[in-house]
């Protein structure tokens, strides 16, 4: 038995079984992040020592005879961007390269109750802006599937952990694609909860009304233990919510799929639409009825979120002053500043890449004054435009078909200097977002060794349905 | 085509210090971007309401109650433990401290 293959009920049966120990199995995994780290580059630092501590204790708990929770013991993979007390974290950006978490995010004391075993934190895009994780200041994180291709991004780092076997599950976070494309890129399913599913509280914001945490696994039951361990109101994040669906059964011969044919149209890759359609085929020959459906203002989805996202960081990252943590420009010794506009100035010239002082730059563009209403105003009436197409497709049918990415994962540096080519890389994800819905990314086929993900988006709260419509073309 | 002066007017209110370098770059980038958001202009929103966020969202409030910790409670073994607030840790973040308050530069 190899257990570094193991998904997470397996483990959790081995576990009690004592075919092997929690030691063991943390430190296969950590010999392995030893072995292949140095070329994915999926995590940027590993958590080993406490790891280990944390797994004897277990080993001690199932000894004792007491009772195991189904995460504990399981080691896991955090991105970046996610606060765990004690250990850095960076959001792959040098305005926060010494900065150590002060407290857990939400669902990192959700994980630690039940006993899982953190291996260390994942690399991403600078504050999770951008669809490569090129964009990270410590470098970029490699496709375990061909290393001379991205992982997608911004979850890339935990994409790859999971995908390259390095860790058993991941967290990502999504806002416009980036749990769903890096799966779809590395193979692994990722989920992305309804907005308000899963507290934020303790995610570095990048936009608040867009953010969303959710797991990335290698088996659709995984995603659903994990997703189930994370989810619910916390009082500490005023727009999560309770769900109240939960556990949804249904018959295969009453599942309705929607098929939206403005998601097959130009710059789709021919060789990703045959998989996606073939994938679609074999749903109709298990029973599921599937039918075309419109949803009209596809085509503004992403400009429509190439202003809302920049202007709710632009807002966001304003916390970034060089005052109260994060790189400050009034440590630099052979710094010339004066006042205190400087500091601010200094910092935030220096402290942040490229790309996120090109999103904040936009976003300031789009709120100032004399462009508020063409832009920012504007961007927020088409938002309802697609929510309201979202909410007539789903009066008719459970779930949305379409792929997840438009192309194969790309050579790395083939995108970076165009930074318009790199949004256009989001153009079937960021649609969800806007609506709030949930939606998986499940892979249904490769083209040569390179994967290709079917996104599954559901009503929202309805993440269990999506998640056994993703089951499904499994157990066939 | 977006000006040079623009760009350095926004990177001002965005408080990013910007070389000319830098300035002349993203006057190009920012105009492609925003020539692609001209989009928009095409959708005919009137009537059309604005949404915020996707899941309605409304106030909430704490209850009007003492935030004493209640001595000796007892929490179920599902629900997490109080947090406390790590004000320590907080402040060794800070560049610059004094008598447990931040420190910064004169405004004027």
């Amino acid at each position: 038995m190899e257990i570094a293959k193991l998904t997470i009920s397996q483990i959790h049966k081995g576990l009690k079984k004592k075919d092997f120990s929690a030691l063991e199995l943390c430190k296969t995994y950590l010999d392995k992040i030893k072995e292949k780290n140095k070329e994915i580059f999926a995590f940027l630092v590993t958590n080993g020592d406490l790891a280990l501590s944390r797994a004897k204790e277990i080993d001690n708990m199932i000894s004792a005879g007491e009772e195991l929770p189904t995460l504990a013991g399981i080691p896991c993979a955090i991105k970046d961007n996610i606060l765990v007390e004690d250990i850095p974290c960076t959001a792959g950006s040098r305005i926060l390269e010494n900065y150590i978490a002060p407290y857990d995010a939400t669902v990192i004391r959700k994980l630690k109750n039940q006993n899982a075993i953190i291996l260390g934190k994942t690399n991403l895009d600078e504050f999770a802006m951008g669809s490569s994780t090129e964009n990270s200041a410590f470098g970029p994180t490699r496709n375990p599937n061909d290393l001379t291709r991205v992982p997608g991004g911004s979850s890339g780092g935990s994409a790859a952990a999971v995908a390259g076997g390095l860790s058993v599950f991941a967290l990502g976070s999504d806002t416009g694609g980036s749990i769903r494309q890096p799966s779809s890129f590395c193979g692994t399913i990722g989920l992305k909860p309804t907005y308000g599913a899963v507290s934020r509280y303790g995610l570095i914001a990048f936009a608040s009304s867009l953010d969303q945490i959710g797991p990335i696994a290698k088996t659709v039951e995984d995603c659903q233990i994990v997703f189930n361990a994370i989810k619910g109101k916390d009082e500490l994040d005023s727009t999560s919510v309770e769900s109240k669906i939960s556990n949804f059964k249904f018959q295969i011969s009453n599942l309705r799929i929607g098929v939206p044919k403005e998601y097959f149209i130009q710059g789709i890759d021919p060789e990703v639409e045959k998989v996606i359609k073939q994938a679609i085929k074999k749903y109709e020959e298990l029973g599921v009825k599937i039918e075309e459906v419109s949803l009209p203002h596809t085509e503004y989805a992403l400009p429509c979120y190439y202003i809302i996202a920049p202007s709710e960081a632009s807002a966001n990252l304003a916390r970034y002053d060089g005052i109260k943590y994060g790189y400050s420009e009034t440590r630099n010794p052979k710094s010339k500043i004066k006042s205190l506009l400087d500091v601010y100035l200094e910092s935030r010239g220096e402290g942040f890449g490229a790309e996120v002082r090109r999103r904040i730059m936009l976003g300031t563009y789009a709120l100032s004054a004399g462009y508020y209403e063409a832009y920012y105003l504007k961007a927020q009436k088409v938002r309802t435009l697609i929510k309201n197409d979202f909410e007539r497709v789903f009066k008719k049918v459970d779930a949305v078909f379409t792929p997840v990415s438009p192309f194969l994962p790309f050579k790395i540096g083939e995108k970076i200097k165009d930074p318009l080519s790199m949004y256009l890389v989001d153009i079937y994800t960021v649609s969800v977002n806007l609506v709030g819905a949930p939606a998986l990314s499940l892979p249904v086929g490769k083209i040569g060794n390179l994967p290709v993900g079917l996104q599954i988006i559901g009503r929202p709260f309805e993440e269990d349905k999506i998640l056994e419509i993703g089951k499904l073309y499994g157990n066939n | 085509m977006i000006s040079k002066e623009e760009v350095k007017h926004i990177a001002k209110l965005a408080r990013l210090g910007l070389t000319e370098k830098e300035i002349a770059k993203y006057q190009k980038e920012l105009s492609s971007i925003l020539d692609y958001i001209e989009k928009l202009k095409e959708v005919d929103v009137s009537g059309v309401g604005p949404t915020s966020h996707s899941v309605l969202v409304e106030n909430v409030m704490r209850g009007d109650e003492s935030q004493k910790p209640k001595a000796k409670t007892i929490y179920p073994p599902t629900a997490l433990p109080p947090r406390q607030a790590p004000r320590q840790k907080l402040l060794e973040l800070a560049p610059e401290t004094k008598d447990g308050y931040l420190k910064v530069k004169s405004i004027l």
